[in-house]
């Protein structure tokens, strides 16, 4: 790999530079030109860190509990990366990212590295653009890396992918116990935190919880999802909460879970890749064939419809590829 | 054509020091998130480290400074040096709001202020100046 000329920007990376590191972010956010040697250079230099999703409906208390998170890790010596992310309008494009706000607890230490990302409306490149920025926390040498998600809907089951644990936060009494039944969230936990465990309702919830999982059919040898409670503004619960993400970090390590969740995540990464490639060959082809104006046009007047055009512009890629498209 | 449409404005719009009144702050922020850009608010009663240190992750383009107190001759400079310290003052824009009295101008643009942006002034305009004057990176 690109150890020997590795780019300037990862040299000060690695050499602990912050600058760097906001910088390589930026450079991963944005997709500029060259970030995809630097995504490389990073590799080698990762896979230390442990990476820690946190996710859960808005208003469950996320981003508090990350704060109490981060000052933990830090009293017991440990250095952190937090990323989170907040909406961005599908109109303007623009956000306002709040997260950072809460992060009082550790405000002037520059071992706790926090970065607002914005989801900017895009599909799968958001988790794209995620795992790659805990990358490059990860090979800055952070010890704990945190993602904190929107909260809102299914592209978070995407984002989690990119941890090693993923923590869901159910508020007290977020509703019935068929919510609970519901496909979707529930099913990506590791560890379910009851916070706000103050609240009445807190109780209920807890057993509306135990419910579902006793409900679950594991293989022998899964991790069997623990639930924690913790009062995340008083930091009440978290240091149990970080016991339990050891253990289950031990257990990754143990059962060899680990390394497979890092196969599939390359795979991931891979597919994710050709896809962004081939869909910007397509687009390319598509300006060269007038624009997508262009074609639509001609779609409106009834000359043709989006699959003939479909078959039309993807049909010399398949040729080049030497493959039969089958007709689907 | 499809990387620079990645490409978002970030924004870091900061209370720095003792005033407790960030209406002012909420409606540039909200502008500015409606002009398309990346807007991190700060919080109120934020330490000048404070801000810097979100500079810095953030890797905003753009910092923002509210100051209502009257204690911009000496938050501001210390802002300035710590963004220094990080090598991240060369390429950051740096707009101040609020209020500001006409003879502390200069000294603030002496220090390394971009535009210092009174009350009343039009939205647009300061929107205008961030996309016009907006430092380019690689």
């Amino acid at each position: 790999m690109a150890t020997t000329d590795e780019p300037e920007l990862v040299r000060e990376l690695l050499a602990g530079k912050h600058r760097a590191l906001a910088r390589a972010i930026t450079k991963i956010e944005n997709r500029t030109p060259g970030y995809r040697d630097v995504v490389s250079a990073l590799y080698p230099h990762t896979g230390d860190a442990d990476v820690i999703g946190i996710t859960g409906s808005p208003g469950s208390g996320k981003s508090t509990l990350v704060d109490k998170m981060a000052k933990t890790y830090r009293d017991r010596g440990l250095t952190v990366g937090v990323i989170a992310v907040d909406p961005s309008s599908p109109f303007t494009g623009g956000a306002v990212l709040g997260d950072r706000i809460r992060m009082s607890s550790t405000a002037t230490d520059m071992d706790v590295f926090f970065r607002s990302m914005s989801a900017r409306g895009s599909l799968g490149g958001l988790s794209t653009a995620t795992a790659d920025a805990v990358k490059a926390l990860d090979a800055f040498g952070k010890d704990k890396i945190i993602i904190e998600t929107v909260g809102a809907g299914q592209n978070e089951v995407d984002v989690v992918k990119t941890a090693d644990t993923v923590a869901v936060l159910v508020p007290p009494s977020s509703g019935d116990d068929v919510q609970m039944l519901k496909a979707g969230i529930l099913e990506i936990g590791d560890v379910f935190v009851v916070n706000k465990a103050d609240l009445a309702g807190a109780n209920q919830t807890v057993t509306e919880l135990r419910n579902m999982l006793d409900l679950r059919e594991g293989e022998e040898g899964d991790w069997e999802p623990e639930i924690a409670e913790t009062v995340a503004k008083d930091g009440d619960g978290v240091d149990e909460l970080l016991d339990v993400f050891q253990s289950h970090a031990d257990w990754l390590d143990d059962s060899g879970r680990r390394a497979e969740k890092r196969h599939t995540r390359y795979a991931e990464e891979l597919r994710n890749l050709l896809r962004e490639d081939a869909s910007e060959l397509l687009e390319a082809e598509i300006e060269a064939r007038g624009g997508i104006d262009d074609l639509v046009a001609r779609i409106d007047a009834g000359e043709t419809t989006p699959y003939e055009l479909a078959d039309d512009i993807v049909a010399p890629v398949a040729d080049a590829l030497g493959r039969d498209r089958h007709n689907g | 054509m499809s990387q620079d449409a990645q490409r978002n404005i970030r924004c870091l719009v900061a209370k720095v020091g003792l005033d407790g009144h960030d209406r002012g702050a909420h409606v540039i922020t909200r502008a500015f998130r409606d002009a398309g850009f990346e807007v991190i608010y700060s919080g109120l009663h934020k330490a000048p480290e404070e801000i810097v240190q979100a500079t810095v992750q953030e890797d905003v383009d753009v910092l923002g400074i509210s100051i209502l107190s009257g204690a911009h001759n000496t938050l501001v400079p210390k802002i300035i040096e710590g963004l220094e310290e990080y090598d991240a003052f060369d390429d950051t824009l740096l707009i101040v709001g609020g209020i500001i009295p006409e003879e502390d101008r200069p000294g603030l643009e002496e220090e390394g202020v971009d535009a210092v942006f009174g009350p009343g002034t039009p939205m647009e305009e300061t929107i205008e100046f961030v996309r016009e004057n907006v430092k380019r990176r690689d």
